[in-house]
């Protein structure tokens, strides 16, 4: 692997950039492997580099339906922040949060991780109660905030309605000041050029279209290119942790729903931060590119199309122009949707499973990106050890059924509410 | 935009619907459901990738729950009927 660096780059353009060594290898399969990660995006593949960097196990396959990076790594609105009340959540969140400070330096690969802050807007007195209090929670658990008032808020993004006759009136926000974007193909791409780097092999075109179990044990996968033996499988599909877990034979607490995002023609430099109301629900931020990123809810109904509808893309539409006139004025470039798969409290699942050998880590609803490197991170830990980190043992995929449920927004089992 | 045929109202907008989830599931009995029946039907979820039969509630029209057939790959429609209708169609 060539190390990136000032001085790559500049041999590199002594011969017109022609002599680039591949990120990544793109190998056959192996008859078998030790442990067989389905779903090369962000999560499968940096489960797969920390197996390797952390665990020592680089007999390492990871199985992609289709090409490195489609699924949800690439359809996110790449926002990265750990501003959660509950402890588990927290605790979790601030570990990736910290992971995603090193990450470029890690990987030899520009993320492009930019802490530009994300501000979580107040609308009303509770909601500025709520707020301080989560804030409060999120300090004793390490992590950072900081509660802005509305001039506070106005200051940091002065396109803002701040105004009395908003119509979403703005009465503070609660900022964390390390939170903020990455470029969410470099993330993929990173990892899976440290992965490969450690022996492991990434196929693409590869879709897993069944899990053999054998006494209570998984034994292999058939794909679209034959059997390959496994001694663990482990799961990082996103939307399809439902359709994939079906093939080991279990059901889970999670219904798969459509999430759209949208960009709208780039401009100038016009909002150096990332502005979120769950009120109205919606968040919005500026690319490197210039193109404004919004995302709001879900299409509300079950879906495995990597498409929605326009009611939703007019809601968040409607919902940014309220809270910020002047965009009115842009054109949307492009919508797209991913497949979420929204858990039954809103809180991820990264777990053993009822089959020896066989994770699951999924459950993401709308925040698996920023979740990257910290579910990577414990999932390697669970399927190397066969025991959860002492991260992830909240997010157990027993809690549904022992009564003890993540549910951040206190909405219950209603996947689409959270 | 979806168009979902309602049993009493005609063709109507998704716009005039509020989504109310999987229609397959049976609520246990109050006195007889053991916690595993119940963790059941709060909790898991078949979630197939294909036809899907799911309840919506007409909410800005006649208010009654209608029982979709919707195809989840394809968002395409395939029957409609009252709640308690046994629905034909989409390979499942």
């Amino acid at each position: 692997m060539t190390k990136y660096s000032i001085f790559s780059l500049a041999r590199n353009a002594l011969t017109e950039h022609r002599n680039w060594t591949e990120a990544w290898r793109s190998p056959d399969p192996k008859p078998a492997y030790d442990v067989i990660i389905i779903g090369a995006g962000g999560h499968g593949l940096g489960t797969a580099y920390y197996l390797a960097r952390n665990h020592g196990i680089t007999n390492v396959a990871v199985l992609e339906k289709g090409y490195l990076g489609g699924g949800n790594t690439g359809r996110n609105t790449t926002i990265v922040r750990a501003n959660y009340l509950l402890e588990g959540n927290e605790h979790f969140y601030e570990h990736s949060l910290k992971l995603w400070e090193g990450m470029s330096q890690d990987l030899n690969f520009n993320v492009m991780f930019s802490q530009r802050g994300v501000i979580n807007l107040a609308h009303s007195d509770p909601q500025v109660d709520a707020f301080q209090r989560r804030g409060n929670a999120m300090i004793l658990n390490g992590s950072d905030a900081v509660f802005l008032n509305r001039a506070e808020v106005q200051a940091r993004a002065p396109l803002l309605d701040c105004s009395d006759g908003a119509r979403y009136p703005i009465k503070g926000g609660l900022l964390q000041p390390r939170a903020g974007t990455a470029r969410h193909d470099a993330v993929a791409w990173g990892y899976a050029r440290a992965a490969d780097a450690a022996g492991v092999d990434i196929i693409q075109n590869c879709e897993v279209t069944g899990i053999d179990i054998e006494g209570g044990r998984v034994t292999s996968v058939q794909t679209t290119r034959g059997a390959i033996k496994a001694g663990k499988v482990g799961t990082a599909v996103a939307g399809h942790t439902g359709h994939v877990a079906a093939m080991a034979g279990l059901r889970l607490p999670i219904e798969s729903h459509v999430l759209q995002a949208m960009v709208s023609e780039p401009v100038k430099p016009c909002l150096d931060t990332v502005i979120t109301s769950g009120a109205v629900h919606c968040y919005i931020s500026q690319s490197d590119k210039g193109e404004l990123v919004m995302g709001g809810d879900l299409d509300f109904y079950n879906s495995y199309a990597q498409r929605g509808n326009f009611p939703s893309i007019e809601d968040v539409v409607a919902s940014v122009i309220s809270m910020f006139p002047a965009f009115g004025r842009l054109r949307l470039m492009r919508t797209w949707g991913g497949v979420m798969d929204m858990s039954m409290d809103g809180s991820p699942i990264i777990s053993k499973t009822p089959i020896d050998g066989f994770y699951v880590n999924g459950g993401w609803c709308y925040g698996g990106f920023k979740a990257t490197p910290g579910s990577a991170w414990v999932y390697a830990h669970t399927i190397a050890e066969d025991r959860p980190h002492a991260l992830n043992e909240c997010f157990h995929l027993s809690r549904f059924a022992r009564g003890y449920t993540i549910d951040e927004h206190g909405s219950g089992p209603t996947p689409g509410a959270h | 935009m979806l168009e979902i045929k309602c049993p009493w109202c005609g063709a109507r907008t998704q716009t005039e619907f509020t989504y109310a989830g999987d229609a397959t599931l049976d609520r246990p009995d109050a006195e007889t459901g053991s916690e595993e029946d119940w963790y059941e039907y709060v909790y898991l979820r078949d979630n197939p990738r294909g036809a899907h039969d799911e309840l919506w509630q007409h909410s800005a029209g006649c208010r009654r729950y209608v029982k979709v057939r919707r195809d989840v790959t394809t968002h395409e429609i395939i029957a409609t009927g009252a709640p308690g209708a046994k629905l034909d169609g989409g390979g499942s």
